[in-house]
């Protein structure tokens, strides 16, 4: 089921000129009305006739997390105060929290986004959906709430936490539907093992996951926790919350919205726009937006785009999960390297399990690569060889995937520092000499 | 007549063989054959021991990769011929050995442990050859 057919199916070339439209408009109105901007667009000496079509939005400058920080609280919002019916915030973990403000108009669009996200998950008037996102300055709880009220749906207003309460309205109200964090998912499913409920009184048919990372070993076992099928939503406060975009049903990818939000892949380094397929950060554009339109604001997040019609018949173009982020990028002999493509490298690989750390260093003016991989003790052979063909095996397959040289060594268990949180993953010696 | 030997997973850095036989030696655990196979960045160490399941178990709290791997042991007189004869055998039986090493005792005989993909087998045709194989409980007295 498809909720904004015109828009979700729309032929590309008609996409594309719609996104033109939309982008002078917006270019428009950020010029006419946010001073940063204007000084930012009159720098590169840009004028809002100059942006005619979409093949114009190159030319603009991007804007950066740190451009909102700056800007703290209101400096880019684009309409008078009175006009601004919401406000949300995300609480920085670095510094000040980043704030966002939405018309009237932004709420009905941001509705309409997620109601297209919940109907890819199969979410009908007929459903009922317990929304376990937190409610609050955080834009999860209330942002499916909209949408899901927009579809008609009976909308649980639960809020994060208070799993024995969540536990007893999915038994009692048989919510069809759950919306909440992906390890709250799995908590929750952990519960209803714990507390040994009847499975039978659980409808559960559907998830919508986001808000962090998570990984297709999770989707497995949530989906066998909770018997539903685990959707991917994604979105972030400052573009405008969850609804991004978000998986259909054949799940390759979540679709991006573009008629509201531009995507775009750039190189994190150079700021070079990548073709599809290519492996980049993800930048945005909010074109319909009236209280805090974005001009070409950089995710930090990495990611692929695809643009192929999706058997589901939806054009929008599909972005893989992301990741990772674009500032833990290395440039090794000219070539971006990004931890996470080591990790998926070596979850793919039955053998290995992602602890390892990438040591660079120069030799001869040549920058070299080290991966150090811990040996897992349930893979541990005693014959040479066989961890010489592991060794071997695991260096061919991160060389054709990072396209650069990569030494292996194999390290004992447990050498390799876990730390809570971000694991450091990288030493970088070059910076020592 | 199967040995189970013990394998340890070893980086090539310095001390860390050191740190091994001390924990063994504060174990009271003794080693009575050992080789090292290494290559530039590590090393596996298989070890002949008495007591192999509290040796993986001391090991492993230490944080080392073990792993016991069955392997056997020939015992031959320590004389010109003895190992080719012993060999010739599993060659003539088609049993690929995938490594090995020896060790000599006191009483003027050598210990060959031989690691085979089929240490069954192995055993059957040596015995067949009225070789004598080493026996777990002859470890502790080697
Ligand atoms: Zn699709």
């Amino acid at each position: 089921m498809i909720w904004n057919e015109h828009h979700e199916c729309m032929d590309r070339q008609q996409l594309t000129e719609l996104q033109g439209e939309r982008l002078r408009d917006m270019v428009e109105r950020i010029y006419f009305n946010v001073p940063f901007y204007r000084t930012r667009l009159q720098e590169m000496g840009i004028e809002p006739g100059d942006i005619r079509s979409l093949d114009d939005l190159k030319k603009l400058p991007f804007t950066t997390k740190q451009d909102l920080r700056d800007n703290y609280p209101f400096g880019l919002f684009a309409v008078p105060q009175h006009d601004v019916v919401r406000l949300h915030a995300s609480s920085g973990t670095t510094g000040k929290s980043t704030v966002v403000g939405y018309t009237h108009n932004d709420i009905m669009m941001w509705s309409e986004v997620v109601a297209r996200s919940l109907t890819m998950a199969g979410i009908t008037r007929d459903d009922i959906v317990q929304v376990a996102y937190g409610y609050g300055l955080f834009t999860g709880g209330l942002g499916v709430h909209y949408g899901a009220e927009k579809i008609g749906a009976s909308v649980i207003p639960i809020s994060g936490g208070n799993t024995k309460k969540q536990l007893q309205l999915l038994e009692d109200f048989g919510s069809t539907a759950i919306a909440c964090t992906p390890s709250y998912a799995a908590y929750l499913g952990e519960a209803i093992m714990e507390e040994k409920l009847d499975r039978s009184k659980i409808k559960l048919k559907a998830g919508i996951f986001g808000a962090e990372p998570w990984t297709e070993e999770m989707r497995t076992q949530i989906q066998h926790l909770l018997g539903l099928k685990a959707y991917d939503i994604y979105g972030l406060s400052e573009v405008i919350g969850p609804g991004v975009s978000m998986e259909c049903a054949c799940q390759r990818g979540m679709h991006i919205f573009e008629d509201h939000f531009i995507p775009e892949i750039i190189d994190p380094e150079t700021c070079e726009v990548l073709p599809y397929g290519t492996l980049g950060e993800l930048v945005f554009t909010t074109v319909t937006k009236e209280a805090m339109p974005l001009m070409r604001y950089r995710t930090r997040d990495l990611t692929r785009l695809h643009a192929e019609t999706c058997d589901c018949g939806r054009t929008l173009v599909r972005m893989e999960k992301c990741v990772g982020r674009s500032d833990d990028m290395l440039i090794i002999r000219g070539v971006n390297v990004f931890p996470s493509q080591v990790e998926s490298v070596l979850l793919e690989m039955s053998e290995t399990k992602p602890h390892y750390l990438l040591v660079v260093d120069r030799e001869n003016n040549l920058d070299t690569l080290e991966i150090q991989v811990e040996v897992e003790e349930q893979f541990f052979s005693d014959e040479v060889k066989e961890l010489e063909g592991l060794r071997k095996r695991i260096s061919g397959n991160l060389t054709s995937l990072l396209g650069l040289h990569a030494s292996v060594r194999l390290v004992e268990p447990g050498t390799i520092e876990r730390s809570m949180g971000k694991a450091q993953r990288v030493v970088d010696k070059r910076k020592l000499k | 007549m199967i040995i189970r030997q013990l394998s340890v997973f070893l980086e090539n850095r310095a001390g860390r063989l050191t740190e091994l036989t001390g924990i063994l030696a504060d174990n009271d655990i003794n080693i009575s054959a050992f080789s090292i196979a290494d290559t530039t960045d590590f090393g596996v160490l298989r070890v002949i021991t008495g007591n192999p399941e509290l040796a993986e178990k001391v090991l492993k709290e230490q944080g080392f990769a073990v792993k016991i791997t069955d392997v056997i042991g020939i015992v031959m007189h320590n004389k010109p011929g003895a190992l080719h004869h012993a060999l010739q055998i599993l060659t003539d039986n088609g049993i690929s050995i995938e490594y090995m090493y020896a060790f000599a005792s006191s009483d003027d005989r050598a210990t060959a442990v031989i690691r085979t993909d089929s240490p069954k087998k192995a055993i059957e045709v040596l015995q067949l050859h009225e070789m004598e194989l080493l026996k777990t409980g002859d470890v502790y007295q080697i």
